[in-house]
């Protein structure tokens, strides 16, 4: 067809803004005026999240953000009838506040390397076809029709891959230890169990271009002598479980699942198992028991591998959703491709969701090595609203906080675990100067506490000691010692829990006492949270010479806390105020009489 | 030879077992590794995190799980462990309700332990957070208290009911902070699946699991559980004269610690104020007070009396099958020595079919195989039996060989819990068993599953069984005839024909019927068929019902055998009677092999019919009287519709009629008739009640001697405290009737009855000296001092016979289902009632209705019945039923539960209030003389308002 493609983005960031309303009423719309070479279609996610819901324009690649079911008629009528684009609606660099057109001028993109994501936004997740002419399922008929299962591990040994879900070990070994165990009966699992906050990157990959990941996981069941696969998905995620099951009915009808793929005479299929959403279950051996109906809770070292001993007692082969989408790339384009990409140690491209206080907020792919300072001052477009950068954190909830002063820590595995964080699975939380980092540490160890399968002793009740600290301390009832008491519960904790899920919670800790300790020390010596974020360790304050007597935030205040009338200066009864901040966003800017200020003031002076 | 691993610990020298863990290794030679979630009998958890170790040159590791290697240093502290370790220990306590003075743990608690070892600075504890959690306590079990806020989260309890138990009562919920052992939807414990064994109250290594009754014990005394056939070893805790506690013998072959509720819980009888002191005379029409002079007297000249008045044979007796075998030895030999044979016990209402059948197609009646061979079974056969309720510790091993990978198959009218982990369930009609075991061989046969080599070099009639069988028994009418769809029936053949190894364990179900011989026969045709005898894990194996009923039947307490089942009568319509009349080969054989032990000589074929002779001659010699050869009486006879198979005087020890046997009104009927009635028991039972004369009977914790368990093992009973009140040991008691008698009897202890009976029943119990016996028991047979006893039957006979049935050549039998064997239901009585056990109680609930917290978890009968049923009959669950046969009827609460199926219901025959046996069916077996137990027709009537039916 030579006419225009209107693709709108239905991942779920875009669906929750709206997105499939307005696919409907641009195919309504479309079909309405009768536009016969205008192909109205979806694809799964693009990355970009704070543009969405995002419609692209193909063949011209005109890259629409924000888009409201108001400007469906607008996009249809003068771009895809007329062929004007409506600038409007253009992508604003948020640096340059430039307006830009096209996909590929966009920094967001042009900085990225994807190969994970290629398809991501390109092609309907739920027409195999897409995936076809995007030269899917090339790499399995190869695979099936002139490869042996060695020669698969050892392109994939050489390809240096690591494995994507945080722990960073090298696939084609893991695949090689899988194939030499002897056992009639192997299984392959995905884990697609994403249960980091914030980190969003397999499910998108799962939505947006679910025949990658299956394509994956049968070369691998080809490789190792596997016969079954299982993706376990975690129940939150409905639109992947539903792009899943078509897909895989897809996979099937076509011959590329089930019984002699491609007359090969192999046999593999593959199964979606729901998780019901313990983190934990993340964990390699907690998943598997809980595929086996059991609690989910791991299975302590030492311990046969997974490889070994696995699901049902069967050697079994686990692997991260984009470890097996990138194993396609590794048959296509060849080991050493790969292999030339990212660092020396560390091979290949990361997927990151990056988020927090960032103007990009979305899903990024870069090569290995790429600087913390490119990602988030390139590809995210740097701290918006004119704040400072104060720390990253990386790798999701038990990852470590990185400051401004190791911006320049290439990503990979290694480095950023000699500098207390982690690759993880790829969480990347930006924060600026009005974060605390007291309070980000609690808020992470809040996630871990909870999340914790209370199975060993250090993990259990040492996080939900240092819990208790962090909220005494952000409450302005941190004593001198605690700072010491964290660090040594903290380094317990990381020798001696059972886990990664223990070993690694108190990381947010660590590594925010370890470059924010003054942050803490406000906290505890002066009681003060010179962020502006512990309730209990600021004060609101009206300015006596600014206020006006207007009455407005007198009327607010929802605890009945400020004093004053008529032509009497307000003043905020610090005993009764409970800090919610309602009077400071009441009060009109042209007054600004209120200020927030750290510590807590009593009668006149600071407490 | 296990292999040895030679490493250090801590620069120490240490010799361990390949395949032990470290922490293992460590704990035997007396180096203390800090540990709270390991416990030896369970796999490793790592949760406690106390025992990581270091292995020098690969780091820290958990001493729990990992393996002794040679040549490996493990460093069991250095700065990094001690420091974690401590960390770990601080939280432990600070998150622990400490109240250790009033803890029943105090001492024995683990947490102290670590506190003790690690040292504990309350100056460090102060810097921590105390835990918060405020969970309520769980009383609702009535024997332990379940207190989560001491709980350590070591998941001992949780390991124990999975692993141990195979229950699976508890497990861990909630996450991280919030994370404890819960039942399934948090509820009370009382309400979950637990069945109170108490396993987990054992094993929780601090304060949070333990028992209401807290008295520690200032001694223990080593003996043998007085409650089921399994027969396990425990130790009675003894304070200030009373029994105050119950542990499992870790060292015992059977039960290896382990305990059921009954077992651990149900001791408090034994000092229970209801307790016989004295004996009791029947003054006036009341049973009152008297000394042991009086009683004696009245009950030596009343027997003397009734003797002259109608012939000896007119005396009756009922042993009982909870004494020892000394008591029961002693009571036959009462009988028989002043002329009686009428001897019986309860056995004739259970096993008899057992016996008959086993004995003559093998040559003995017993468990062929050993309880500790259950968990390597590759298949395992339950039929008409219900281990989770009556026979628990080979229900916990059942489910730990299932866990292990064992096949399961259950057969069963009524849907019992292992049929929750049965491979494949047969729900057939009550009363078909017949049937559906020959579908099962006519599968085996049609697919050439049988063990031809077995068949051919061991066993008799093979071709007449296979020709019977494929000509009568098409699975299409087998499948109509039992209500079993035709490919479960395949599917169990297949798997129990299929397996190397395949046992079958079976009960009442199989025995109590009219054709219960039959049954078992049938069943016996499968194992023989596909050579499942005489191997480890194979085996025909009856579990017995009460702790000593093997006992009682080994010790001659049957009409027509005298002790080690040598026959009494050769002219009698009994089963050995039978067996010599047949002349075949195989009874020649059997016959044989007997007097070969007896005489020590060459076997030498002695006719058939003269071998009662010489054993009769043999034990007059040893007794010092004439023997009668005169049939004696059974149960059923004793209790016989007909009156004029009654005795006229009953001396009944130890057992309970009135409520166990059928047709009560009947038994009722002959015990008023008789001219004198005197019962030796521990309690006032139902029938002591409507006794002459009442004899106070020691408890097995008051007495020495042996108790036979299921599995043929003689163990060893001890007196942990004295007689109750007046109350005097059985076999004291029964001297002194015969010394009244003017026998002259001088036994000083049991030692002497056991030694003399084992000269007389040298094939089976020779070899049996007490010292023998003490540590774990011996099973017979055990001919001689050197004899290693025989853990499993039939791989050599009696003669010593190598790959031979205890017989020599096992028989094959052709039995045929006879559809009228059984009563039908009509339109007068609809349903079919078939009877079981329960749990929590035992037998007619002399002793477990003693026990309170028995009686809270089940205090009164409950008749199961199906939903669609109470339905239909418009019944609710806390409506009462009239329950109605034709031989009387009862009232009693109901269950509504489809662990029946439509048409049946099912009671327990424990209560007296509700006696199930009011109902059933006298009809016997005419091979065994066992009573249809397990098919009454009755008819069910909800009661609208009490004791008024609408």
């Amino acid at each position: 067809m030579s006419g225009k493609t209107c693709l709108v983005c239905l991942g779920t960031g875009c669906v929750s803004a709206g997105a499939d309303q307005i696919y409907e009423d641009l195919r309504q719309e479309v079909s309405r005026l009768g536009l016969s070479d205008v192909t109205v279609d979806f694809t799964g996610c693009h990355g970009c999240c704070q543009c969405g819901p995002i419609v692209v324009v193909e063949p011209e690649g005109i890259f629409y953000s924000q888009v409201t079911t108001e400007d469906v008629h607008e996009i249809v009528e003068f771009h895809l009838r007329d062929g004007k684009p409506v600038k409007r609606l253009f992508y604003h660099d948020p640096v340059t506040n430039e307006a830009i057109a096209h996909y590929r001028d966009i920094m967001f993109y042009s900085k990225q390397q994807r190969a994970v994501l290629l398809n991501c936004g390109h092609i309907n997740p739920e027409n195999i076809d897409d995936y076809l002419e995007a030269g899917g399922y090339q790499a399995l008929r190869r695979v099936l029709l002139e490869l042996h299962p060695e020669q698969v591990i050892d392109e994939v040994k050489r390809s240096e891959l690591r494995g994507l879900g945080g722990a960073g070990f090298p696939t084609g070994k893991k695949w090689e230890a899988c194939l030499k165990v002897l056992g009639e009966k192997k299984y392959v699992i995905c884990n697609a169990d994403e249960g980091d906050p914030g980190a969003f990157q397999d499910r998108s990959v799962l939505e947006g271009d679910p025949h990658s990941v299956l394509e994956g996981m049968i070369i691998a069941g080809y490789a190792v002598g596997a016969k079954e696969g299982y993706i376990y998905v975690r129940a939150e995620y409905p639109l992947a479980v539903k792009r899943l099951q078509i897909a895989i009915a897809q996979a099937r009808e076509s011959g590329f699942l089930s019984k002699n793929i491609l007359s090969s005479g192999f046999d593999f299929d593959i199964d979606i198992f729901q998780g019901a959403g313990a983190f934990v279950c993340g964990e390699s051996t907690a998943l598997v028991l809980s595929l086996e109906g059991k609690r989910g809770m791991p299975n302590p070292l030492p311990r046969p591998r997974t490889t070994e001993v696995g699901l049902k007692d069967k050697p079994t082969l686990l692997n991260n959703v984009k470890t097996f989408a990138n194993i396609r790339w590794i048959i296509n384009k060849g080991a050493d491709w790969f292999a030339s990409i990212g660092t020396e140690k560390s091979k290949g491209s990361a997927v990151f969701s990056l988020t927090g206080k960032i103007e990009n907020c979305g899903l990024i792919e870069v090569p290995m090595g790429i600087t913390l300072r490119e990602i988030i001052f390139d590809i995210g477009g740097g701290i918006p609203e004119g704040k400072v950068f104060k720390a990253v954190q990386t790798g999701g909830p038990s990852g470590g906080c990185l400051p401004a002063s190791l911006l320049n820590v290439p990503v990979d595995f290694d480095s950023l675990t000699t500098a207390g964080s982690m690759m993880g699975s790829g969480g990347m939380v930006v924060m600026d100067d009005s974060t605390c980092m007291v309070d980000v540490a609690r808020y992470f160890l809040e996630f871990t506490e909870k999340e914790s399968c209370g199975q060993c002793s250090l993990c259990r009740l040492g996080s939900s000691q240092m819990l208790g600290i962090l909220r005494a301390i952000s409450e302005g009832k941190g004593k001198i010692e605690d700072i010491d008491i964290l660090i040594e519960l903290g380094e317990a904790i990381k020798i001696g829990s059972l886990c990664g899920l223990g070993q690694s919670a108190p990381n947010p800790v660590i590594t925010t006492i370890r470059y924010f300790r003054d942050e803490y020390e406000a906290h505890i010596y002066e009681k003060k949270c010179p962020a502006l974020v512990c309730k209990d360790l600021i004060s609101y304050h009206i300015l006596p010479d600014k206020c006006n007597a207007c009455m407005i935030c007198l009327r607010n205040c929802p605890v009945e806390a400020i004093k004053g009338g008529k032509k009497e200066v307000h003043v905020i009864d610090q005993d009764k105020c409970n800090r919610c901040g309602v009077c400071i966003s009441v009060c009109p800017k042209r007054f600004s009489a209120v200020e927030c200020i750290p510590g807590r003031l009593i009668e006149g002076g600071l407490k | 030879m296990i292999e040895k691993v030679i490493f250090t610990i801590d620069g120490v020298e240490v010799t361990a077992n390949k395949g032990d863990t470290i922490i293992k290794a460590a704990l035997e030679q007396g180096i203390y590794i800090p540990h709270l979630c390991y416990h030896p009998d369970l796999k490793p958890f790592g949760g406690c995190r106390l025992c990581v170790v270091e292995i020098e040159g690969r780091g820290l590791t958990i001493s729990c799980k990992a393996l002794v290697e040679e040549g490996i240093n493990v460093v069991t502290e250095n700065p990094e462990i001690s420091k974690m370790r401590r960390v770990a220990a601080e939280l432990l306590i600070v998150n622990h309700y400490t109240d250790c003075l009033q803890c029943a743990k105090n001492t024995e608690c683990k947490l102290q332990e670590i506190a003790a070892r690690i040292g504990i600075e309350e100056g460090r504890l102060q810097r921590l957070k105390r835990g918060t959690r405020n969970i309520s306590i769980d009383y609702s079990n009535p024997f332990f208290i379940r207190d989560h806020n001491k709980c350590v989260l070591c998941g001992i309890c949780v390991r124990t009911c999975d692993e141990i138990q195979g229950i699976s009562s508890i497990d861990f919920t909630f996450r991280g902070h919030e994370t404890k052992v819960s039942t399934f939807k948090d509820k009370p414990i009382l309400e979950s699946t637990c069945e109170s064994c108490g396993e987990c109250v054992v094993r929780c290594p601090v304060g949070s699991l333990v028992p209401k009754e807290v008295h520690k014990p200032s001694y223990e005394v080593k003996t043998i559980c007085p409650y089921c056939g399994c027969g396990c070893g425990i130790h009675l805790g003894v304070r200030a004269g009373r029994v105050v506690g119950v542990q499992g013998d870790r060292e015992s072959p059977v039960n290896q610690g382990e305990l059921c509720v009954k077992g651990r819980f149900g001791y408090t009888f034994i000092n229970h104020p209801d307790r016989l002191t004295t004996p009791l005379i029947r003054r006036n029409g009341r049973l009152e007070e008297a000394s042991w002079e009086e009683a004696l007297d009245l009950v030596a000249s009343s027997f003397q009396e009734v003797q002259e008045k109608y012939g000896p044979e007119s005396l009756g007796g009922l042993s009982s099958a909870r004494v020892t075998n000394e008591d029961n030895y002693l009571f036959q030999k009462l009988l028989r020595s002043i002329g009686s044979n009428s001897v019986d016990c309860c056995a004739r209402l259970c096993h008899a079919a057992t016996v008959v059948g086993l004995a003559t197609t093998t040559g003995s009646g017993a468990m062929t195989n050993p309880i500790s061979d259950i968990e390597e079974c590759k298949t395992i056969l339950v039929v008409g039996s219900n281990p989770s309720s009556n026979h628990p510790i080979v229900n916990y091993r059942i489910r730990r060989a299932v866990k292990k990978g064992s096949r399961l198959i259950v057969i069963d009218p009524l849907r019992i819990p292992l049929a929750e982990i049965a491979d494949v369930y047969l729900q057939h009609k009550a009363g078909t068993d017949v049937a559906l075991f020959n579908g099962m061989m006519a599968v085996i046969l049609r697919e050439g599953l049988v063990d031809r080599n077995f068949i051919a070099q061991r066993t008799n009639g093979f071709e007449y069984l296979q020709e019977f069988i494929m000509e009568r028994y098409s699975l299409d009418s087998v499948s109509e005839i039992t209500g079993v769809p035709v490919k479960d029936i395949e599917q169990a053949a297949r798997l129990y024909a299929t397996a190397s190894s395949a046992s079958i364990f079976y009960c009442m179900g199989v025995t109590q019927h009219t054709c219960g011989t039959e049954n078992v026969l049938a069943l016996i045709n499968l194992a023989m068929a596909t050579g499942n005898f005489g191997k480890p894990h194979t085996g025909v194996n009856p579990l017995r019902g009460q702790n000593n009923v093997q006992g009682a039947c080994d010790m001659g307490c049957l009409p027509h055998v005298l002790p080690g089942y040598q026959p009494l009568h050769s002219d009698c319509t009994t089963y050995w009677q039978r067996l010599a009349c047949k002349e075949d080969e195989g009874a020649a054989e059997l016959i044989t092999a007997l007097e070969f032990d007896f005489y020590g000589k060459s076997p030498q074929a002695v006719p058939a019919g003269k071998v009662s002779d010489h054993i009769r001659t043999k034990f007059s010699k040893a007794w010092g009287v004439e023997l009668s050869d005169i049939p004696g009486r059974t149960i059923n006879d004793m209790f016989h519709p007909n009156p004029g198979r009654w005795c006229k005087a009953l001396y009944i020890m130890g057992e309970n009629p009135l409520i166990s046997s059928p047709d009560l009104q009947h038994v009722r009927e002959a015990i008023e008739s008789l001219d004198f009635l005197v019962v030796q028991d521990i309690f006032l039972t139902e029938v002591a009640q409507m006794a002459d004369v009442v004899l106070p009977a020691a408890s097995f914790a008051e007495k020495e001697g042996t108790f036979t368990n299921t599995e043929r093992r003689v163990q060893r009973i001890h007196r942990a405290i004295q007689p109750v009140g007046q109350s005097k040991p059985d076999w004291e008691i029964i001297q002194a009737i015969a010394q009244k008698l003017n026998l002259p009897w001088k036994y000083q202890s049991p030692k002497e009855i056991w030694d003399e009976m084992r000269q007389l029943t040298p094939h089976y119990f020779g070899g049996m000296s007490y010292e023998r016996l003490e540590e774990q028991g011996l099973q017979w047979p055990c001919p001689t001092e050197e004899h290693p006893g025989t853990l499993i039957m039939h791989h050599k006979s009696w003669c010593g016979e190598e790959n031979r049935f205890s017989r020599g050549i096992g028989q094959f039998s052709t039995v045929d289902y006879r559809p009228l064997a059984t009563e039908r239901p009509d339109a007068d009585y609809p349903f079919v009632l078939t009877t079981a056990r329960k749990l929590y109680q035992y037998h007619t609930r002399s002793m477990t209705g003693r026990v309170e917290g028995l009686n809270e978890l089940l205090n009164e009968e409950r008749l199961q019945i199906n939903p669609m049923d109470a339905k239909k009959l418009r019944i609710n669950t806390e409506d009462r039923v009239r329950v109605t046969s034709a031989r009387g009827s009862v009232e009693t609460s109901v269950e509504i539960t489809d662990l029946v199926p439509v048409g049946v219901v099912s009671m327990s025959f424990h209560f007296a209030k509700s006696a199930a046996n009011v109902l059933t069916n006298p009809a016997v077996c005419s091979m065994s003389v066992t009573a249809e137990l397990k098919v009454s027709t009755v008819n069910i009537e909800k009661i609208e308002r009490r004791g008024v039916p609408k």
